[in-house]
């Protein structure tokens, strides 16, 4: 049953790739792709509760389905899902059909490798995955094919491509610490490697640690690493961003709580732990300071997925229960946030013709309902009840109380604070600010319309936020049990 | 672990390799010239490639002769061939916008490979190793990995970037020959299978940016910032 609703979600995709490149037709290859997005999503959604009695492995353990993954595909496919949807409206809207297969080609491509990415035992192969994203996303950011969008790719893909070269030094290192004990070939897989963690030396244990922290770490978008984050997120499409925030990034996540297990077992001190929760934090400070200065809109929510995943950091980096399950109700939060964000700003884009905050304002006028759905995502996104990411920052900061990081949880109180505000600023101006300006008043005042396809993702991503928000189901809590006693099995020994 | 039980001529031919494979990204660092940089690279991965047989040969490990023949195919050939291609699409020839002077890069260089050994000794010290040739693999690992970096700051041509990137790869292939010499052939084989895709990318994104940012040099793209 496990092996046949993996096979869906992995072949899914890759059909739909196949289908887009061979026939050329727009209106089919849209559909399908938004018909294998939701194959994989209600694959996906059978997959969880099957997951919790995991780990299953396929594939001479080159896959692994554990309850950790498949919390990751969830995120993952939900956002494939909506940002499919999204992209019909929106990619109708840019009047590219000539080249449109080829943009659902590699949409459904990078949607695969991020799939994949969570699925992989082997770490080696799981560094190709993430290896194999920032490839196929390069050409989803340059798709437009203007200057700036060009240059976001160029950026993306030299800087992932040389910080993720650092995470396959610190997987050298580590495969090298472990021969000494399991002789010179074998597979390192994750629970190898946490087998054999206790006996690497701790040096190396400590400097392969640092190394795929800094490595994955890139890719992830955690400051100071983050600097390709903004440039690629604001350059490519909308459904894009919302695939590479939502999606691409807790791919790699999942990478960094895999090692702060191995870690863990392999008992070095608080150092690792210490730098990821610095890291976190950092993030946040740098996160704080460029959304209260920023003029671009989808540099905005850029930034904005820099906080998220410093957040998420902060979670893993306390650990304990709380923490990671603060941390993964976060994941999946953020994954029904961020599309609504960038959902709103391409409606935005195109009702204003700008992606700069000073010439999108009054955004009530020109579109009444996305328009709602949109501050209401903002008001969310900040961590403001009654929505769902503000139960999951409550938990990382009550799971940070509890450790020896006190110091973190009062940082990351105030910076959450800056953030709601500065965030929320922003959107004042857009919503209700006073534009004496008469010249951006009477700007050509094109009513068009959205269409539907562009507005009911956005729904679709808001009810089950507000849900989150107000309701934290039980079964999620036992669901984060399982993974929290599955990522501490081995530090309990004495 | 293979480093430690080496006859003397298998440990000098390794380290001459190395240190070899070493000078190599120094003359990168050295000159200005894109084909300068590419000769350097394209030699670098034969020396790979040769001590991937000669691992294979004294440690016993005969799918490195797999490894060996195909780094020599992809990385000494096809890559170099492929990159060459590129420079002659485009009319720039050598660096033009220099941070740094070649002579200045190499100062910088030397320091890092200080670094890099200071560190490797500390490892090395750590488990026992000291005086082996797998001090040496780490110093030069971790020596021609901060030299990619180097490159990759400094040098602003999008060539010279992705020779860059090639050199940390190379560097990180090297060492792993030499430490980690049984590690999983598919691994391998997908890393320069890997390789090979990320070049081919750059190469359509090298036009990308000529034919739409109108530049090739990352020294041009400042335009999004804050």
């Amino acid at each position: 049953m496990v092996g046949h609703l993996l096979a869906v979600i992995l072949l899914a995709p890759l059909l739909a790739v196949l289908g887009c490149l061979l026939l050329h037709r727009p209106r089919f290859v849209e559909f399908l792709n938004l018909a294998a997005a939701l194959i994989a999503f209600l694959a996906v959604l059978r997959l969880l509760p099957l997951a919790l009695a995991g780990p299953y492995l396929f594939w001479h353990a080159y896959l692994i389905v554990d309850a950790l993954g498949a919390w990751v595909l969830l995120s993952v496919s939900s956002v494939y899902l909506l940002a499919s949807i999204y992209a019909i409206g929106y990619m109708r809207s840019t009047g590219e059909d000539q080249r449109l297969y080829r943009f659902y080609a590699l949409f459904a491509g990078f949607a695969l490798t991020t799939l994949t990415g969570p699925l992989m035992n082997n770490i080696g192969v799981y560094w190709i995955a993430i290896e194999l994203t920032t490839l196929v996303s390069t050409f989803l950011v340059c798709f437009e094919l203007g200057r700036e969008s060009v240059e976001a790719a160029w950026k993306y893909i030299v800087i992932v491509s040389g910080g993720i070269s650092l995470a396959l030094l610190g997987i050298v290192f580590y495969y090298w610490g472990g021969s000494f004990v399991l002789g010179a070939t074998y597979d390192l897989t994750w629970s190898t490697l946490r087998q054999v963690a206790p006996q690497i030396n701790p040096t190396i244990g400590l400097m392969a640690f640092l190394l795929v922290l800094i490595g994955f770490g890139t890719k992830v978008g955690l400051a100071p690493m983050h600097t390709w984050l903004p440039d690629a997120h604001s350059e490519g499409p909308a459904p894009v961003s919302a695939m590479l925030s939502g999606a691409l990034l807790n791919t790699a996540m999942i990478g960094i709580a895999r090692f702060i297990q191995v870690s863990d077992a392999a008992q070095l001190g608080t150092l690792p732990r210490t730098v990821v929760v610095a890291i976190g934090a950092f993030s946040l400070f740098v996160a704080a300071l460029f959304i209260t200065r920023q003029t671009g809109i989808k540099r905005l929510m850029a930034y904005s997925s820099v906080e998220h995943m410093g957040v998420m950091a902060l979670g893993f980096g306390f650990g304990g229960p709380l923490g990671i399950a603060g941390a993964l109700y976060h994941m999946l939060g953020h994954s029904l946030n961020k599309p609504l964000m960038f959902f709103g700003a391409g409606n935005a884009m195109h009702a204003f013709h700008s992606k700069r905050i000073s010439r999108i304002h009054n955004v009530l006028s020109r579109m009444p309902i996305s328009g709602l759905l949109w501050l209401a995502g903002a008001v969310a996104i900040t961590g403001a009840p009654p929505f769902g990411l503000f139960p999951s920052e409550l938990t990382i900061l009550r799971a940070g109380l509890t450790g020896p990081y006190t110091w973190a949880v009062f940082v990351m109180l105030i910076l959450l604070i800056v953030i709601f505000v500065g965030f929320l600023n922003h959107f004042r101006v857009m919503y209700f600010g006073n534009r004496t300006n008469l010249v951006l008043a009477s700007a050509p005042a094109l009513k068009k319309t959205l269409s539907l396809w562009c507005v009911v993702p956005m729904w679709m991503a808001l009810v089950p936020l507000l849900l989150l928000g107000l309701w934290w189901p039980q079964t999620f809590s036992h669901y984060f049990a399982a993974i929290a006693s599955q990522l501490a099995s081995t530090v309990s020994s004495p | 672990m293979l480093a430690a039980q080496l006859d003397p001529l298998a440990a000098s031919l390794f380290s001459l390799m190395a240190i070899a494979s070493l000078l190599l990204s120094f003359v990168m660092l050295g000159s200005r010239w894109l084909t300068d940089y590419l000769v350097a690279f394209a030699v670098q991965s034969w020396l790979i490639a040769f001590l991937s047989a000669a691992v294979g040969y004294y440690g016993h490990y005969p799918e490195l002769y797999l490894i060996a023949i195909l780094t020599a195919l992809f990385r000494g050939i096809l890559l170099p061939y492929l990159i060459l291609k590129i420079i002659k699409r485009q009319d720039v020839d050598r660096e033009v916008h220099e941070r740094l002077s070649p002579s200045a890069c190499m100062v910088l260089g030397a320091l890092l490979v200080l670094f890099a050994f200071v560190v490797s000794s500390h490892l090395g010290k750590s488990l026992g190793l000291t005086g082996t040739v797998a001090v040496l693999a780490m110093t030069v690992m971790l020596s021609m990995k901060l030299i990619g970096f180097l490159m990759l700051v400094v040098r602003s041509e999008a060539l010279s970037q992705i020779l860059g990137l090639l050199v940390l790869e190379n560097g990180i292939f090297l060492g792993s020959q030499i430490l980690v010499p049984g590690m999983p052939l598919l691994i391998e084989l997908v890393i320069l299978f890997d390789l090979l895709v990320v070049v081919a990318c750059f190469g359509v994104l090298i036009r990308y940016l000529v034919a739409h940012a109108g530049t090739s040099s990352a020294y041009d793209l400042r335009r999004l910032v804050g």
